[in-house]
């Protein structure tokens, strides 16, 4: 037996003994992400669909003077109800999603073929209001128009003299796409899996090894260091793989628990999905090792390597939350930037455009070459005096 | 055999070992004897090849440390100071990893893992974790596994460290046995009466030097006393460090 599979034979026999690590590589990692991503969505999904659907109550100042305008509303399924003293007030401390309030002045103008206001009290900052919102300015809207129409009928005029330009909105966005606005946060999941996965075992062989003092006695062992590194990496490697394809499946049962269908989107995770993202995560895999176990080289004890670690997990989040803030197009040269190139491929996976031959190429080049500088440095750092010394 | 020949280490300030020669012959046991922070340790790692001298040559059975490492740690048996034991693994398992590192075939290995577990009087813990393992029986783990390839030349950093009265004379039994195999044993120690009792030639080393390199009576005759607690004491100048 080669020095390398022995190293790697014995860290994974002795890891499979570890519950901790276990725990963490077969079920918080892969699990933590499907979990999440289903309780999100169902949440989302739920919150939306009882917005548009149900009847809504909105309060109404001075609905009495205008009869007609309530009318309309409660066809659209907007309930007056009775009006606040404190409008504003009432918005800003979330007691009201939108209130309506209709100027004294209205019946007068009205009767007079005035423009008339109606002010719809909302706040923006509110996400959750928002459905309500369009579905009120809407219904005062179309209101507006449709008596606009009868206005310039009643004098004998087309409608079509008052909007003379008519948008007609054609969305190219496939049911697929539309999908994979809200699952741009998914590529994030993958690679906390590899992390999660590789992780307690980077900590362990590297830092844990040094603070047991054992690894002086190993390296006195006649094997060149880089090799007893090889067979280290390749555990934590074996480790986040397994994790990745346990993540991968858990996902692909994800559209089962997601009621996709009333939203009008397609969800496919299925076995080419999850093939190509294995393919996409192979460079990170190593290149995550090589850097945990780098971190962990630095540490005297395993709780200080823990320590660096969490910081170092805070890292793969930049491209997710970037690329959610700052939508930028996606230039040839990011899909050769490690995490970036992952993260555009992935959602490209889900938007169901796929990723073609040179993007998959430029992500695999770049991701490598990555790797093997972070485990160049790796095995600078184990050729050190100072790492087999535990005193 | 090995010949260490003018050893220097520095640390940052610290010059650790300033100038250290001796010779460790075979079928002779050698003890490194000198107060604690003497350089005792960094000596050894630098024998063992964990440590490059910044000046100075190891010679192990005439191979150079410094040209092939690999080969020197080939024809070294080492129980360093850190006796660190994988505590998920078995105390045979454990031994068994350090012969696969050193290449020893499956057949022969297991039948030197059970040669040494009956040698060490360990076959009561040998399919135990090593986990919860008492001091006697790591150090006895890590004299195994040190010594599963069946190495000429034995290192062993302050080997009764920690041991009780019936470990420790286990622990001089098993040097007298591996010295009357022929081998060359090398030991570092601060107690005198352990030196005393079992080396064929004492090194001394204080402050990073080698002050003494005698048979035990030479050393008698050389300092005039007739202990030697009382000649050691003479030779480093100080008794600072030692114990009785």
């Amino acid at each position: 037996m080669s020095a390398f599979t022995t190293v790697y034979w014995k860290e994974v026999r002795e890891n499979l003994r570890d519950r901790r690590t276990l725990i963490n590589a077969l079920i918080t990692g892969p699990l933590l992400g499907p979990v999440m991503f289903i309780m999100l969505m169902n949440v989302m999904i739920n919150q939306q669909l009882s917005k548009s659907d149900r009847p809504l109550s909105v309060p109404v100042i001075g609905a009495d003077l205008a009869p007609n305008l309530v009318g309309a509303l409660r066809s659209a399924g907007i309930d007056a109800a009775p009006a606040l003293a404190d409008a504003e007030t009432a918005v800003r401390e979330q007691r009201a999603d939108v209130v309506v309030r209709i100027s004294p002045a209205y019946a007068k103008a009205w009767s007079e073929g005035q423009a008339v206001q109606v002010e719809v009290i909302y706040d923006s900052s509110r996400r959750d209001a928002s459905t309500p919102v369009a579905r009120v300015r809407n219904a005062v809207e179309s209101y507006g128009k449709r008596e606009g129409a009868m206005r310039l009928i009643a004098r004998g005029m087309s409608p079509t003299t008052a909007w003379p330009v008519q948008v007609a909105e054609r969305d190219q966005a496939t049911s697929q796409s539309r999908s994979a606005l809200m699952f741009s946060f998914l590529p994030y999941f993958f690679v906390l899996t590899v992390f999660l996965g590789g992780m307690y075992l980077a900590i362990d062989l590297t830092a844990g090894e040094r603070e047991r003092q054992s690894l002086e006695p190993l390296f006195v062992n006649p094997v060149s260091r880089w090799k007893i590194l090889a067979g280290k990496l390749g555990a934590i490697c074996s480790f986040s793989v397994v994790s990745l394809l346990l993540s991968v499946a858990a996902f692909a049962t994800a559209p089962w628990f997601i009621p996709t269908d009333k939203l009008g989107i397609a969800l496919d995770l299925g076995f080419r999905f999850g093939a190509q993202v294995v393919l996409l995560m192979l460079p990170l895999i190593l290149l995550l090792a090589a850097l945990q176990s780098l971190v962990s080289a630095f540490a005297k004890s395993y709780r200080e390597a823990q320590t660096y670690l969490s910081i170092l997990m805070i890292v793969p989040v930049l491209p997710s939350a970037l690329l959610s803030v700052i939508p930028v197009r996606a230039e040839p040269w990011m899909y050769a930037v490690p995490l970036l190139g992952q993260n555009l491929g992935i959602v490209q996976l889900l938007r169901g455009d796929g990723v073609p031959g040179w993007q998959m190429g430029l992500c695999l080049a770049g991701g490598f070459a990555a790797a093997i500088l972070a485990v160049w440095a790796t095995a600078w750092m184990y050729r050190s005096e100072r790492l087999a010394i535990s005193g | 055999m090995i010949e260490v020949r003018d050893l220097h280490k520095t640390f940052g300030d610290v010059r650790a070992v300033n100038g250290v020669s001796f010779t460790a012959r075979d079928g002779e046991i050698t003890g490194l004897l000198g107060p604690n922070g003497a350089g005792k340790t960094t000596t050894l790692r630098m024998l063992y090849t964990l440590m490059t001298p910044d000046a100075g040559q190891v010679l192990v059975d005439g191979v150079d440390a410094s040209v092939d490492p690999i080969a020197v740690r080939r024809q070294l048996g080492v129980l360093p100071d850190a006796r660190g034991l994988y505590k998920r693994l078995t105390a045979a398992e454990n031994i068994d990893y350090f012969g696969r590192l050193h290449g020893v075939p499956a057949g022969l290995l297991r039948e030197r893992r059970e040669a040494l577990i009956d040698a060490l009087e360990m076959r009561d813990i040998a399919g135990r974790r090593t986990e919860g393992f008492s001091q006697g029986q790591r150090v006895k783990t890590a004299i195994a596994r040190a010594m599963v390839h069946d190495p000429r030349n034995v290192l062993l950093d302050e080997p009764t460290n920690g041991l009780d009265v019936m470990a420790t004379r286990a622990m001089r039994h098993f040097m007298h046995r591996l010295k009357a195999e022929g081998r060359c044993v090398l030991f570092s120690s601060h107690i005198m009466q352990e030196v005393a009792a079992l080396c064929d030639r004492i090194v001394v080393i204080a402050h990073g030097r080698v002050v003494a390199d005698e048979t035990p009576d030479a050393l008698l005759a050389q300092t005039g006393e007739t202990t030697l607690e009382d000649a050691f004491v003479k030779i480093i100048g100080t008794d600072e460090g030692l114990a009785a």
